[in-house]
């Protein structure tokens, strides 16, 4: 297990180094991306420009370049932002992580609690009316793009119907942390959790299905119910929990990309400054060290990712665990 | 026969809907078996025999199967008897092993504890004394180490040790009716001697009456007291082990047990192969089904015979019984 998770940690290095490097060798490749002219200002001199590159460090070569960019992004923690200048990178991105901790996690619970609902009850009563009902509804979830749901959420809460009962406890968009106003907090949050969700939920809902159906179909299941068990037991203790594996793996990669930045867009339209709005701006305005600072946070947390959904398949599937 | 039928099967049909249109797996069949008889069901492959284990347990759930018929269980109808009326019988009172151990069990959850949640399902009974019996059952079906072995998870087993573990899972209320399907094709010899003996021995400390499927007439040879010959969804012979073996009637059973050589002796070999291929069942011939393959058919084969005999043994054949008794004389049947 220790050597596993030692493994694991090389790996992790690993991934976040090659990641970095990888943004960081696209970044020079981009033709404009000149950093000095940037931080220089538009109408600079030559000299100046001389100056800026100096002072950046931007006329070392590149592997010095990168040397020195990761040492003042993880050991000083100084690096500052090439765009706002004095805009320090690290604080910024530690405090984006939060709301988008916020607003995956409460969406998480969300489409895994619906996303079993609608499986479970759509696979048990697999061909009904019910089954086919929430089979169109969840391919409707999934075909909505976020940014539309979003900002028709917003027309509806925000501005066509904020003014009656059933609206009127809807906040302005933005953030509230969780420290200060947990109330205020989910308030906050509970209309993203949702639109976000809804695709997931969907999505979730339908592989469940699916692989319950086929679940049901194993020869174990027959011995199950040959022994009289009854056909709730059958269905989620031997057909659900071996189904379970499958879309915890899911889950887990789902997670790590949204944490990772992937809810980008949920976070545009509800005007929460998370870690995606973060690099969004970045990829924008160029950015390279905020680009780094978020490219690294988000292998980071796909990997993690994958490495709880590697604990929890060990924990669901005994032959995985043998596996190893 | 004593009187009183364990089971009473009357004329079990079951039929899948496919693109060849309905085809009959089952045809009607029908039979008693007493408490504490053991009747060994043979046939070829596809003759139907799963299908009607399977259907004794009420375990066809395909949308596409349609079941007919009658199966009285100690007087109970189960042919369309609600889930939760079945559920007190299944597993309790009629159990079964199924053909192949490698899939039979949840692979999430260790040997014991699917057999403490079937034991838990019919007994009021603490989890721990559940388990304590798991674990008894697990040793008494020859398995060492059973403590063990009941918190290991099926991968973990070997193909002998799944098969006695789902064994161990059927006889876990002492069932009065245990159907077992070919329980001992997958394992070794040795393995297969010690699950005949087990089954045996089922019988004879508790009463209760076994219906085995087997591929091998020796297994029938060594522990069966009645034995029924399926062909192509139907039982074309049955009587009791010794009318079997030594006169046997039906041409499809002379086949079969031609090969054999008498009840005592060395260990017979598998069902010996007979010409021919075994009908499409979508396309079975009018009248006896065996008709393409049979060397003695004729004109009056073209109905269906049915099955007719003294004795209790039966044999479902358009041949005289005179003209059997000359062609066995002949020795013709045991070509
Ligand atoms: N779902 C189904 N749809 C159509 N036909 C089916 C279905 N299930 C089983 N059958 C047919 O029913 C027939 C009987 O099958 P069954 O499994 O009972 O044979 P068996 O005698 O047990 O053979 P084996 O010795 O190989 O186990 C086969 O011909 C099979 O093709
Ligand atoms: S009925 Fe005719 S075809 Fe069928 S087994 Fe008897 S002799 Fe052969
Ligand atoms: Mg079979």
């Amino acid at each position: 297990m220790l050597f596993a998770l030692l493994a694991r940690l090389g790996q992790m290095v690993l991934v976040m180094f090659g990641i970095s490097v990888v943004a960081f060798l696209i970044f020079f490749a981009t033709p404009g991306a000149d950093p000095s002219a940037r931080i220089a200002g538009r109408n600079a001199s030559q000299e100046t420009l001389q100056q800026v590159r100096h002072d950046f460090g931007l006329d070392r070569p590149l592997p010095v370049q990168y040397a020195l960019m990761m040492k003042r992004l993880f050991v000083t923690r100084d690096l500052t932002s090439f765009v706002n200048r004095g805009q320090k990178v690290i604080p910024t991105v530690m405090n984006a992580i939060p709301i988008t901790l916020s607003l995956v996690c409460g969406a998480a619970v969300l489409w895994v609690l619906g996303g079993l609902v609608v499986g479970v009850v759509a696979g048990a009563t697999r061909g009904s009316y019910v089954d086919r009902g929430l089979m169109m509804l969840g391919l409707a979830g999934i075909s909505m793009p976020v940014f539309w749901l979003g900002e028709v959420a917003n027309l509806v809460t925000q501005s066509r119907w904020h003014d009656t009962w059933a609206f009127s406890w809807v906040p302005a968009l933005g953030y509230v942390p969780l420290s200060v106003d947990p109330w205020g907090w989910f308030k906050a949050l509970v209309i993203p959790w949702t639109v976000l969700a809804t695709l997931y939920v969907g999505l979730y809902g339908r592989v469940l299905r699916a692989s319950l159906i086929e679940m049901m179909q194993e020869d174990f299941i027959r011995t199950a119910r040959a022994k009289g068990i009854g056909e709730t037991r059958v269905l989620l203790h031997h057909g659900l929990r071996t189904s379970l594996v499958a879309f915890v793996t899911m889950f887990g990669l789902d997670f790590g990309a949204l944490v990772g930045g992937g809810a980008l867009l949920t976070e545009v339209v509800f005007g929460l400054q998370g870690v995606g709005k973060l690099t969004y701006d970045a990829l924008q305005t160029l950015d390279l060290p905020m680009i780094l600072a978020t490219v690294i946070y988000a292998s980071f947390f796909v990997v993690m990712a994958n490495f709880v959904v590697d604990i929890l398949h060990a924990i669901l599937d005994p032959r995985a665990r043998d596996a190893r | 026969m004593p009187a009183e039928p364990l089971l009473e099967v009357s004329g079990l049909t079951v039929s899948f809907r496919t693109e060849d249109g309905l085809v009959e797996a089952v045809r009607g069949i029908s039979f008693a078996i007493a408490p504490g008889e053991i009747m060994g069901l043979v046939g070829e492959s596809g003759s139907g025999k799963s299908q009607t284990l399977l259907a004794l347990m009420g375990l066809i759930t395909s949308p596409n199967a349609v079941l007919s018929g009658s199966v009285r269980f100690r007087g109970q109808e189960l042919v369309g008897l609600g889930r939760r009326a079945l559920d007190r019988i299944r597993g309790r009172d009629m159990a079964m092993i199924f053909q192949d151990p490698m899939t039979a069990l949840t692979p999430v959850h260790t040997v014991g504890a699917q057999i403490v949640e079937q034991i838990r399902a019919h007994e009021r009974i603490s989890p721990r004394a559940a388990r304590a019996r798991a674990v008894e059952l697990i040793s008494a079906v020859g398995i060492p180490a059973p403590a063990d072995v009941a918190g290991r998870y099926p991968h973990q087993l070997s193909g002998g040790m799944r098969q006695r573990a789902v064994i161990a899972m059927a006889l876990s209320c002492n069932p009065a009716l245990l159907i077992a399907d070919e329980p001992t094709t997958a394992l070794d010899v040795t393995v297969q001697a010690q699950i005949l003996e087990l089954i045996g021995r089922l019988r004879d400390e508790f009463g209760s009456a076994v219906i085995l499927v087997t591929h091998d007439l020796g297994v029938v040879a060594e522990i069966a007291d009645t034995v029924r010959v399926m062909y192509a969804g139907k039982v074309v012979e049955e009587g009791s082990k010794r009318d079997l073996f030594t006169a046997p009637q039906h041409p499809y059973a002379w086949g079969l047990f031609a090969s054999i050589p008498p009840l005592e002796g060395a260990r017979p070999a598998r069902l010996s192969a007979i010409p021919g291929t075994p009908p499409r069942l979508s396309a079975l011939p009018a009248g006896c089904a065996f008709r393409p393959r049979c060397a003695h058919a004729h004109a009056a084969c073209a109905a269906m015979p049915a099955l007719t005999g003294e004795g209790g043994h039966r044999a479902a054949c358009v041949l005289s019984p005179a003209r059997r008794a000359e062609l066995l004389a002949a020795g013709e049947a045991r070509s």
